[in-house]
């Protein structure tokens, strides 16, 4: 029986149990005006890539926990010290040392609102949001960034309040486990799986 | 990086003069089942040699090196593929280089052949381009584009660029469009516009003949942009050779095509447009500072820069590039451009980001009819047409290729050659379209000096690649 393909890390080294690919004949590509003429072949391919968070493991590993971390460049000597990032860098791109994790989760409930937003009714393959999606760009004090995320419950407003929702169940560990929905929206309005 | 150093603001300065002398384009079109990559290759380099009436192999013993603008491997599963195409242009053992940088992979590859020329590494240097988009459906073409995006923080979200764009349309319509329906009809026309000049382009995929509500009724990709906002994903390849002083006098003995020189300068900008911290408007030499000073209370929303309304990378490049060769207003020095119009909306924002008008003012140059060929308004000349060959959203955007199509458009304005490449009933016939009954000459009459601007990412890279004619140029030791 196949089954996913899984990777553990054992000793700073990647272990992979499963199935990374599946195996499917090239066809043949013909031309129907011309009697059949061969014009090319099919390269079927199905991989899996085996991606490494790195120092940004911290950030997705949080969102199932349901807080929103970011990152604070604390180098007496930069420039820009103090400055708050969200989404979350590894290091400061001013001075280049690496930024303290900091919580930034009541900040996010207290002062996320949208600065501009999108409604998409068309996808790229291998989209597994529901459409329409609604992207939000959402700012907060103090952060001198603005966050690309989706909106899950309403429709979207240029500075429209909104509070972070966190996928908890059967999270993806991926961007995905981050929405947000207007403030003011009860627990029970929220989709499966998510909550604040 | 929101504030630059002496050292970043030096001016860039070339070592000696660069030139390009010709150019050439294949077909563009959304597939070539019929065809493989080298082949539109070779179709682009027979027409740069042809236009200086010469044989491909003569004109191949002037090059070396070669500079190859190829961006995206994994549509066409061929890592590389800079290797394939120059083995099969036949120019091994010279050295050559692939460069990347999204849609601005064309702009980038020139500025590479300029700077090797500019060096005295190379006296002449192929710029090759091209893109291969029809090896996936179009669905899978859409996530492999929007894996340009931050992997882990954008491209899971919908995996489609336009959505990437459409967040700054509506930020741009609600702050400096100021919710009016009349920019939307302004975001529009120049879909019209741009599908209406690929009428008159033998090579262009995407000629139609649409009013402004046939683009406000085409299907909504990511409101509010709409089906016909956005470029076209094509096939196809273009070049150009660039060359000192003494080759391109040489080269260019028996041809029409005047020696033109060119410059490029390139910017950059945080892949994620969500990086992107507020800062003051870098100037150009048509801007003042008093200019922005109230910039918030007429556009509230607008204050921060630049924000999802403008593109710093762009700003940037205009910044160099008009300080290396003497421009200080875009509108008057300039008498033709290429915009890189992945998207109507971007189109606009470009026009505040090279100077063509002040921020917030963008749609005012499509307005005042100042955009066109012949201004609709007026019946005159337009003041600055752009786009003349349709650009991404009417003739195409073949990524790698698009930067490099651009400079030979522009270049056939300033050769005074576009009636003929364009017009001339063999290349219609070679690229199997019928010539329009209604067809128009665009040239702009005494062209000689002009600009494309190649793109990439949501503004990550951008050149600009300023041509002029060697005997008009605005600052001597440019």
């Amino acid at each position: 029986m196949s089954m996913f393909g899984q990777v553990y890390v054992k000793n700073n080294q990647y272990k992979l149990k499963g199935d990374f690919h599946e195996l499917t004949p090239n066809i043949p590509i013909r031309n129907a005006d011309e009697g059949g003429r061969l014009m090319g072949v099919t390269n079927p391919r199905d991989m899996t890539y085996i991606h490494a968070y790195g120092g940004e493991a911290i950030f997705f590993e949080s969102l199932a926990k349901g807080k929103l971390v970011a990152s604070r460049c604390d180098n007496t000597k930069c420039k820009y010290k103090g400055s708050v990032w969200m989404p979350f860098r590894i290091y400061c791109p001013d001075c280049l040392h690496t930024m303290a994790v900091f919580d930034m989760t009541d900040l996010a409930k207290k002062t996320a609102r949208i600065h501009t937003f999108m409604v998409c009714e068309r996808s790229g393959a291998f989209n597994i949001l529901d459409k329409p999606i609604k992207f939000i760009n959402i700012e907060f004090d103090g952060v001198v960034t603005i966050l690309m995320s989706y909106l899950l419950v309403g429709e979207p407003k240029i500075g429209m309040r909104v509070v972070p929702i966190f996928k908890k169940v059967d999270p993806t560990y991926t961007i995905l486990d981050l929405s947000w929905v207007p403030e003011g929206t009860k627990e029970g309005q929220l989709p499966i799986g998510f909550s604040f | 990086m929101i504030t630059f150093t002496q050292q970043q603001s030096k001016i860039p300065k070339l070592m000696r003069p660069v030139y390009i002398i010709t150019a050439g384009v294949s077909k563009f079109d959304r597939a070539f089942p019929d065809k493989r990559t080298e082949e539109i290759c070779i179709d682009a380099f027979t027409m740069a040699s042809d236009m200086l009436d010469m044989e491909p192999a003569e004109l191949k013993g002037y090059i070396h090196t070669c500079y190859y603008g190829h961006f995206a491997d994994h549509f066409g599963d061929q890592l590389l593929g800079e290797a394939v195409i120059h083995d099969r242009l036949g120019l091994d053992p010279l050295g050559n280089i692939g460069v990347k940088t999204g849609g601005a992979t064309g702009g980038s590859t020139l500025w590479e052949a300029v700077k090797a020329v500019a060096s005295g590494y190379s006296d002449c240097t192929l710029a090759m381009g091209w893109e291969r988009m029809d090896e996936v459906p179009t669905d899978e073409g859409n996530f492999l584009i929007s894996c340009a995006a931050d992997k882990d923080w954008e491209s899971p979200l919908g995996h489609i660029y336009t959505g990437y764009y459409a967040v700054m349309a509506q930020k741009y319509w609600q702050v400096f469009g100021k919710e009016e329906d009349s920019f939307r009809r302004t975001m529009a026309e120049i879909s019209v516009k741009h599908h209406n000049y690929a009428r008159f382009n033998p090579y262009a995929q995407g000629p139609m003949k649409i009013t402004i509500d046939d683009v406000l009724k085409s299907p909504v990709v990511a409101y509010p942009l709409r089906a016909l906002d956005a470029c076209l994903m094509s096939v196809g390849a273009a070049c150009a050779i660039i060359c000192d002083e003494e080759t391109a006098i040489k080269l260019t003995q028996k041809s029409k095509n005047k020696p033109l020189r060119i410059w490029v300068a390139a910017g950059s900008h945080t892949l994620r447009p969500a990086d992107r911290r507020d800062m003051e408007i870098p100037l150009l030499p048509n801007e003042t500072a008093e200019q922005y000073k109230d910039f918030g209370k007429r556009f509230p929303g607008g204050e921060r820069y630049p924000g999802f309304t403008g593109f710093l990378a762009a700003r940037i490049s205009a910044w160099y590039g008009y300080r290396m060769t003497g421009i200080t207003n875009p509108m008057e020095d300039l008498d033709v451009v290429e915009l890189h119009d992945a998207f109507t909306i971007s189109d606009i924002q470009t026009y505040e980001d090279i100077g063509l008008r002040p921020y917030g003012y963008g749609r005012d140059y499509v307005e005042s009819g100042d955009c066109y060929h012949i201004n609709p308004k007026t019946g005159k000349p337009g003041r600055l047409p752009s786009n003349l060959s349709g650009g991404l959203i009417g003739c195409m955007h073949a990524v790698g290729a698009t930067g490099i199509m651009q400079v030979f458009e522009i270049a056939c304005h300033l050769w005074n050659r576009w009636a003929e490449m364009h017009g001339d009933e063999k290349y219609w016939k070679r690229c199997k379209r019928t010539k329009p009954d209604d067809w128009t000459n665009l040239q702009v009459k005494d062209a000689k000096r002009a600009m494309a601007i190649s793109h990439a990412g949501v503004g990550s890279h951008v050149t600009a690649t300023i041509l002029m004619d060697a005997d008009s140029l605005l600052k001597k030791d440019a």
